[in-house]
């Protein structure tokens, strides 16, 4: 179904910082190079309360998300930005909401009742994220799903008044294209079910991989893999790179301008996916068996890559088995002389 | 004091980096009293501990979406103790670059979105600077942050060019960094700095960031405010609004400041009463006596993390930091101090505890450092030549990673038993600015300067409290993790 845009004019949004870092809310904050309100506005969204930026503090606060709580104010969207705690013993006494005398996560329950949209930015508040890893110590949740599950804090079955389930802006943090454009899809009034895959993340982004343009394509294509920080090679055969694996446009868009994780020189985390923060074996390492990595591309069955894999590696080129080797091109491209007509 | 103070328990703090609840004591129209609290615990501590040794540099990062980068940078050396690499003159200057990057954009975010914003409160509307301030700092339309937003977002493409992005980058390692930078990612990085620079000098200081950088005392810094109009530059509106509300006798802290020395630009020490000393970690313990947490004393390398919720006396997460069981003070204002800055050292003799006044200016002081120091090591930047050590596998053993973050003095107290992490023990600059009271009863630095601070008729959410508060830039998610 297709959400109803806001009647008002206006798509207030509603921002709250559960058990978070704030680097959702940093990585927002250079939106479009020009700052979350600027870019917010242009899609009439109005931002009722945002913990870094708003003038209120303290009682007067308070009194807008009581507001908003008790229906005086129109929630048109609930942004949770970190994972929801509800340790010690169900308690949720790991984060209070200062002030208030009451745990975040009974906020949270609140004020979901009477949004139209929630959407979890980043995958804290999509999946549990950093906080849930290991034997996660504060019984950390997402809004909508604990991990792989379905059921974080707000319940199985929850579906906020529009009749969509929480939108998951998963990434830790998530570029901010990613939450200004889902957040303006909202207020067109232009995200439907459909729009979303199966774990509630938005397909604008979550049909791509991290891998689509990775700028180490042709060392991929050759399996000339880089074996150490710095190498210029492809990082998915020994330090541990899950690009292949990773739902996200990352290095179809830039990051900060220039970047991505893999023009930086380092691994893919895979940090749009749930339980991201808990792998098998360490970040930087590729988990193998028998030599062969254990999380090969999605789609691509088993055989076919060890045989592709063997028969690029025989006719990988001496200038990219070199250049994969070392931080800067030492062998460039050979340039041919055109022959004259 | 009267028999009967009132007490005032305000939250949530917003425009500071997380999650904050004080609680006022008041007497005489003043805070006699103030405890802090801060009111979440993630286990960040108990997270890492049995993880492989390396893991540290993804999951710490992610304490702090602010200061991501020093985190990255405190756990890299940490590492880099029990590794011992030779860390190319490359690497370090690229390292240089991205914390130099995220300390620059922490204090201009401060200043913009975080600090000023309260200045443009409809309690002034009397003042003779209110129009000024309302049009320059407003939140959500003042004319500073939206010239000097899209500045701090272009300015981050350098964390683009050399980090991958911002927060969150696995760029620094033990050895250098991930990144190389090739000739034109060089001029990118210059042009990148010089644009912000541009942006600062026409916005915030309204003259060259040599000239603030080369202020050399308190009348200097008055001459200087008082040589154009308030209005030219949104620092000397500042300067003007803090004579206005007496900002230089507002937040006196406990005057003993600490810096870990930073960049090889900043000198590490210890200033109290006028010396300086050597700073050692070693002498760094903390007191769990007021913080849910279990044990007592302990020194970081021994350090525990065991919740303790129902414990009756505590009133934080935070455990309280301590340097030779002393209370101390870290930051921008800590550093240029130390450091033997002339202005800072003029502030710091007039007022030993320093004062909302003082951070800021030495916070905007550091920044006007900062981007000249930027512009050299992108120059000295030598294409071609390595900038990442090759890794090798840490020995076990212990070992402590110091940074400087934007807000003070960041550390890691790293132990590892056969490559993976035993303990591991975080002390935030919040931490040490924020801390409750130790067993001896003695408050936290905040704590400290909060005493004596007006609280008007009719405030639930007293605004001079607010500018003590935000002047330490508290970032709440290190504080405890």
């Amino acid at each position: 179904m297709v959400a109803s845009p806001s009647p008002a004019g206006t798509f207030n949004v509603l921002w709250l910082q559960a058990a978070s870092c704030g680097g959702c809310t940093m990585s927002a904050l250079a939106a479009d190079d020009t700052g979350l309100l600027r870019a917010l506005e242009r899609f009439g969204i109005r931002l009722l309360w945002h913990p870094s930026l708003s003038e209120e503090s303290g009682a007067e606060a308070l009194a807008i998300l009581e507001d908003c709580a008790t229906g005086r104010l129109r929630l048109d969207c609930l942004c949770v930005e970190g994972s929801v705690l509800l340790g010690p013993n169900g308690s949720g006494r790991f984060q209070m909401l200062s002030g208030s005398g009451k745990p975040v996560k009974d906020w949270i329950a609140r004020l979901a009742a009477k949004a139209g949209h929630v959407v979890a930015v980043g995958s804290c508040a999509a999946f549990g994220g950093v906080p849930a890893a290991g034997h996660n110590p504060t019984d950390a949740r997402g809004l909508h799903y604990s991990g792989w599950d379905v059921g974080g804090a707000l319940g199985k079955g929850f579906r906020s008044a529009s009749g969509l389930p929480v939108v998951n802006i998963a990434g830790c943090a998530p570029h901010p294209g990613w939450i200004v454009e889902t957040l303006a899809a909202l207020a067109l009034g232009d995200l439907a079910a459909d729009q979303l895959d199966a774990l509630g993340r938005p397909r604008a982004y979550a049909d791509h991989l991290a891998h689509h343009g990775c700028g180490r394509n042709e060392f991929y294509e050759f399996k000339a893999s880089a074996a150490r920080p710095s190498d210029r090679g492809c990082l998915m055969e020994n330090l541990g790179c899950r690009a292949t694996q990773a739902p996200g446009d990352c290095n179809i868009r830039r990051w900060n301008g220039y970047g991505s994780c893999t023009d930086g020189g380092y691994a893919c985390i895979n940090c749009t996916s749930p339980a991201f923060e808990t792998p098998s074996g360490p970040f930087q390492e590729t988990a193998k068996v028998a030599g062969i990595p254990v999380g090969l591309p999605v789609d691509m069955p088993k055989a076919w890559f060890v045989a592709l894999a063997a028969l690029s590696k025989s006719a990988t080129p001496q200038r990219v088995r070199t250049n994969a080797h070392a931080d800067h091109v030492i062998v460039p491209p050979a340039r041919r002389p055109q022959k004259s007509p | 004091m009267t028999e009967n103070p009132t007490r005032l328990i305000v939250g949530p703090f917003n425009r500071v980096e997380g999650d904050l609840e004080v609680t006022l004591d008041i007497a005489d129209g003043v805070v006699a009293e103030a405890r802090v609290n801060a009111p979440l615990y993630r286990g960040f501590e108990q997270i890492l501990q049995g993880r492989p040794a390396a893991d540290s540099l993804v999951i710490a990062p992610r304490i702090c979406g602010i200061c991501s980068v020093s985190q990255s940078v405190a756990a890299a050396r940490a590492l880099a103790g029990l590794e011992r690499p030779e860390v190319p003159a490359n690497g370090t200057l690229a390292a240089n670059l991205i914390l130099a990057g995220e300390n620059a954009a922490d204090h201009l975010t401060h200043f913009m979105l975080f600090f000023a914003p309260d200045l443009a409160r409809a309690c002034y509307g009397d003042r003779s600077w209110f129009a000024a301030a309302r049009r320059r700092f407003a939140a959500g339309d003042g004319e500073c942050a939206r010239a000097l937003l899209p500045a701090r977002a272009r300015f981050l493409h350098l964390m683009g060019l050399l980090a991958g992005k911002w927060p969150h980058s696995l760029a620094l390692q033990p050895g250098g960094v991930t990144k190389a930078i090739d000739p034109g990612e060089k001029i990118r990085l210059l042009s990148t700095v010089t644009e912000f620079r541009e942006m600062l000098e026409t916005h915030l200081f309204a003259d060259r960031l040599e000239t603030i950088a080369a202020l050399d005392g308190i009348a200097a810094l008055e001459s200087w405010a008082a040589a154009a109009s308030p209005e030219q530059g949104d620092f000397r509106l500042f300067l003007h609004i803090a004579r206005d509300l007496g900002f230089t006798g507002l937040g006196v802290g406990p005057g003993r400041f600490v810096s870990s020395g930073s960049f090889g630009l900043f000198a590490p020490g210890v200033w109290s009463q006028g010396t300086l000393s050597g700073f050692d970690p070693a002498q760094v313990t903390e007191d769990h006596a007021h913080s849910w947490m279990e044990g007592a004393i302990l020194a970081p390398f021994v350090g525990q993390t065991i919740p303790s919720p129902d414990k009756p006396e505590a009133y934080s997460w935070c455990k309280a930091p301590r340097l030779d069981g002393r209370v101390a003070e870290v930051g921008a204002l800590a550093r240029q101090v130390v450091d033997g800055h002339p202005l800072a050292r003029a502030l710091a003799a007039a007022r030993p505890g320093g004062s909302v006044h003082d951070r800021v200016v030495a916070r905007l002081l550091e920044l006007a450092r900062l981007i000249p120091a930027m512009e050299g090591w992108i120059r000295a930047i030598r294409p071609g030549e390595p900038f990442c050590a090759p890794p090798t596998a840490p020995a076990d053993g212990t070992s402590a990673g110091l940074v400087e973050a934007a807000r003070g003095t960041l550390g890691h107290w790293l132990s590892l038993q056969n490559g993976r992490i035993a303990n591991y023990q975080i002390v935030a600059p919040t931490s040490w600015n924020f801390s409750p009271r130790d067993a001896q009863g003695n408050p936290g630095a905040l704590e400290t300067a909060l005493a004596g601070t007006p609280v008007l008729p009719g405030e639930t959410t007293p605004v001079a409290v607010q500018h003590v508060v935000r002047s330490f830039d508290p970032c709440m998610v290190c504080t405890v993790h």
